[in-house]
């Protein structure tokens, strides 16, 4: 059988989120116990978490998170790192044996900066991001066995084949502290076996967590295969994650924009539009935009230096509540793990289709 | 004159027990098949000139007529077969180009038959359109790279004038003069009842109907015939005929005994002239002159038109179409081989161009490849039939699709391909008066508003099935596509899998 990024695999899940807008920190013992509550929205097939604010010392490094299958991919892959990035650190990432979690990978992080001729060398690439962007896509087009699955500041994702609970056992996310934690639980309709398929994806700061199929997948893929992506994964997720990259970091859209692409709003309920400002801009955003509206059923929540976004499909095909309590801002599939982590929050609500739950660390604006 | 070789194609019989001598038929027939011998008080038919349109089929009031291929059958050969032979006959007997209407019937493959489409089942819901909206409504035009916003979110970047269609179908280029007045007339009050558009074809465009200026599109062809700052100005948007799918390489033709008084005045030429359009425009014999074409298209209109450019469906179409737009076309609209048409050499019309659903997928792939197909919209032609096809077409990466066939067939065309004749019993391809009154607009632009509510109703059950809930979210969607009887090869220039992949 093909392996995934071979092939598409359709997948149902649970997904969590917690966010401390005062960037308190807080370790991951909790969103575990949230996704581990969803359990039987997974299959045991993927899991995995993303965490922000858990590198304060190497924050201006970029945290490259790499699988290898063999020790030669990975002694080719971190000779390509070196040409191009200086290293600061690279290490094994720590892990607990947990006894359900086989099949492990060689798990390794890396500290990195782009060097300096590296960035201007190559005429197309403007700026850091842009280029470590494009090495990690480098890397996950052209290093076959060596997958780099996290490559944001001072954030990190941690993932791979098993339960929620169990992935966060073995990466031993007890002792990291972060101000936001993403959390996915997967349910893959067939076997892919593969750790880079589990979620969250990730492309420099973004995160995302997905629970749903898109079904306009091969129009966003087409799309943001023309502005230098390269859908490896062949999975729904990693497309949401580049479409939010290309428009908010390369386009420079606002988020809310951003989010008016992906989940924009109707014809109709743009004609009923009193401000011919607005009904211009809306317009606008369709037209250019068309192909990267995602189309089908999705509940997503993204992470980025700013905060936190979660999103539903413009009808509300999956699962998403919110609730907030003091500093902290929860979303999660389900009302259930929301509670069973947050005793009598102060407000619990159901985001509508398209409606977004935006959520922005104290000191950010959009 | 030496004997006449010919023999009849078609064998019309007539049911004695059920004919009453009413003779609609004589009077229904432009082509004179029936007639009524007073000596001896009979109807009587000359099968050799009938095209087999129906009309006195579909008109006669005790069901008394059936038409059938004539049974005269040559000795089997499968190299020289009766049509082969005939057309041979007809040559050496006139020394003429043979000319044919209509697109290709040649049995080449028809791909939009090859194609299945996807269905959502279990791992996303289907959507239903009965109970949520489902959108089909297309923008096209020239877009901008991406959109610039303030510090404040305030819009900064000034859209290019787009169009709206409801529904990504319009009416395909089809000049008055080609088709009646009344056909003319009942496309347009149909495309303004549907929100879509009607191309007036080279032939210029009346006064009268300067009033369905914002669903129209005006057409620049090689003859430039009716063409004048007005006329451009009447519609909303501009389109430059390179080229046809039913001939392309050569300019139109335009039989001069469809040439009247008012079709005269409104092309602008003589009554009774053929008007056959140069094979190129005079002016553009380069992409670059193609920009300079479009560009002073754009100043006689202040900018406030999109020009769309119209091409064959030949070789080396996604290379042409890649120059299209870097020329500043603000879409391109690529006809297929079996696109349809008034009148075009057979020899062209059969062999020349390339299947429509091959050509959109390399040109929707290539512009990809360089990052451009954002810019510009893609419409396609040549012998879309049904909503699947949309679809499909859609799938494949078209933004909208034009019908040319599909819509004289709501009109009431029979298919006989004898357009060039002048003679249509159905008032469509005419421009006799008493053809033209048969045709009533008040009643047959209904017909077209059916065909296309219609098609679109089916188009939202399609996008429903795949989960989709708007149709841009289907274009270039290329995994709603599985391939069946298809080889490598074809699978691999349309972009998509093999059933069962």
């Amino acid at each position: 059988m093909l392996r995934e990024g071979k092939l598409r695999i359709p997948s149902g899940c649970a997904i969590s989120g917690i966010i401390d807008r005062k960037r308190n920190k807080f370790n991951g013992e909790e969103i575990i116990k949230s996704i581990a509550l969803m359990h039987d929205r997974s299959n045991g097939l993927g899991g995995g978490f993303a965490a922000y604010g858990i590198y304060p010392s190497y924050k201006d490094f970029y945290a490259l998170h790499i699988f290898y299958e063999s020790l030669s991919v990975k002694a080719q892959t971190e000779n390509f790192i070196k040409r191009h990035f200086d290293v600061e650190k690279a290490e094994s990432i720590p892990t607990r044996p947990v006894l359900s979690i086989v099949n492990i990978p060689l798990i390794w992080r890396y500290f990195v900066r782009p060097q300096a001729q590296a960035c201007v060398s190559k005429d197309d690439c403007v700026d850091e991001s842009d280029f470590t962007s494009k090495c990690v896509i480098k890397i996950n087009t052209d290093y076959e066995g060596a997958y780099v699955f996290s490559s944001g500041k001072n954030m990190g994702t941690f993932k791979g084949v098993g339960y929620p609970e169990d992935i966060g056992e073995f990466f031993m996310l007890d002792t990291y502290e972060a101000h936001m934690w993403t959390a996915h639980g997967r349910f893959p309709t067939n076997t892919p076996g593969w750790w880079g398929g589990a979620h969250p994806f990730t492309i420099l700061n973004w995160s995302v967590v997905h629970n749903g199929e898109i079904s306009s997948y091969d129009t966003n893929r087409r799309f943001v295969e023309m502005y230098g992506y390269k859908c490896t994964l062949k999975t729904d997720t990693e497309v949401i994650t580049y479409l939010f990259d290309m428009l908010v970091r390369k386009h420079k859209l606002p988020i809310e924009k951003a989010i008016k692409v992906v989940s924009a709003p109707f014809w109709d309920d743009i004609e009923r539009e009193k401000s011919e400002e607005v009904k211009n801009e809306l317009k606008s955003i369709r037209a250019v935009y068309a192909n990267a509206l995602v189309n089908g059923p999705f509940s997503i929540i993204l992470g980025y230096e700013k905060g936190m976004i979660a999103l539903n499909d413009r009808i509300k095909l999956r699962p998403l509540v919110a609730a907030e309590k003091g500093n902290r801002i929860y979303v999660a599939s389900e009302e259930s793990a929301i509670r069973i982590i947050c005793n009598n929050p102060e407000r619990v609500w159901s985001p509508r289709g398209g409606e977004p739950v935006v959520v922005l660390l104290e000191g950010e604006q959009e | 004159m030496s004997l006449d070789f010919n023999t009849p194609d078609f064998e019309v019989i007539r049911n004695g027990n059920r004919c009453i001598q009413c003779k609609v038929c004589v009077h229904q027939c432009a082509n004179a098949v029936h007639f009524y011998d007073e000596e001896y008080d009979v109807v009587c038919v000359d099968d050799s000139k009938c095209v087999n349109c129906h009309r006195c089929v579909t008109l006669c009031p005790t069901k008394a007529l059936v038409i059938r291929k004539y049974p005269l059958e040559f000795r089997e050969n499968f190299n020289w077969h009766g049509k082969a032979i005939k057309e041979i006959y007809k040559q050496s007997q006139t020394g003429g180009v043979l000319l044919s209407s209509m697109g290709n019937p040649e049995p080449f493959p028809i791909y939009w038959d090859k194609m299945l489409l996807n269905a959502s089942q279990v791992t996303n819901p289907s959507i239903d359109p009965l109970r949520e909206p489902m959108e089909t409504k297309v923008v096209i035009g020239r877009k901008p790279e991406r959109l610039k916003f303030d510090a404040n979110g305030k819009l900064l970047t000034k859209m290019p004038l787009n169009i709206e269609l409801k529904v990504p179908v319009m009416f395909s280029a089809m000049s008055y003069g080609s088709i009646s007045r009344n056909a003319h007339e009942s496309l347009a009050r149909a495309a303004e009842e549907l929100g879509i558009f009607y191309n007036t074809g080279e032939g210029g465009l009346s006064k009268d109907f300067y009033k369905y200026g914002k669903n129209t599109i005006v057409q620049v062809a090689s003859g430039r015939f009716g063409v004048h700052k007005e006329y451009l100005n009447a519609g909303a948007a501009i389109e430059i005929k390179i080229g046809q799918g039913a001939k392309p390489g050569i300019g139109g033709h335009l039989p001069g005994k469809k040439v009247g008084e008012d079709v005269s005045a409104t092309r602008m030429i003589p009554v009774g002239s053929d008007a056959i359009s140069p094979a190129p425009h005079h002016d553009i014999y380069s992409i670059e002159d193609l920009r300079q074409l479009i560009f002073s298209l754009k100043e006689a209109t202040g900018y406030k038109k999109p020009v769309f450019v119209k091409i064959a469906a030949v070789h080396n179409s996604a290379a042409i179409a890649s120059g299209v737009v870097r020329a500043g076309a603000d879409a391109i609209v690529v006809d297929g081989f079996r696109g349809g048409t008034g009148a075009a050499p057979t020899r062209v019309r059969n062999n020349v161009g390339i299947p429509i659903e091959l050509a959109l997928a390399a040109i929707d792939q290539r512009l990809r490849e360089e990052g451009i197909r954002n810019y510009c919209s893609l419409i396609v032609a040549g012998s879309i039939r049904n909503s699947s096809d949309v679809v499909k077409a859609i799938a494949l990466g078209a933004d909208a699709v034009y019908i040319g066939s599909a819509a004289v067939i709501a009109l009431g065309c029979h298919m006989c391909h004898s357009c060039s004749t002048g003679k249509c019993n159905w008032g469509i391809a005419t421009q006799y008066p008493e053809l033209v009154k048969r045709l009533n607009p008040d009643i047959m632009y209904k017909r077209l508003v059916n065909l296309i509510s219609a098609w679109n109703n089916e188009i939202q059950e399609l996008l429903g099935g795949m989960g989709i809930n708007a149709i841009e979210s289907l274009r270039g969607n290329r995994l709603m596509l599985r391939g069946v009887d298809l080889n490598e090869k074809e699978l691999e220039v349309l972009g998509i899998k093999y059933a069962g992949e």
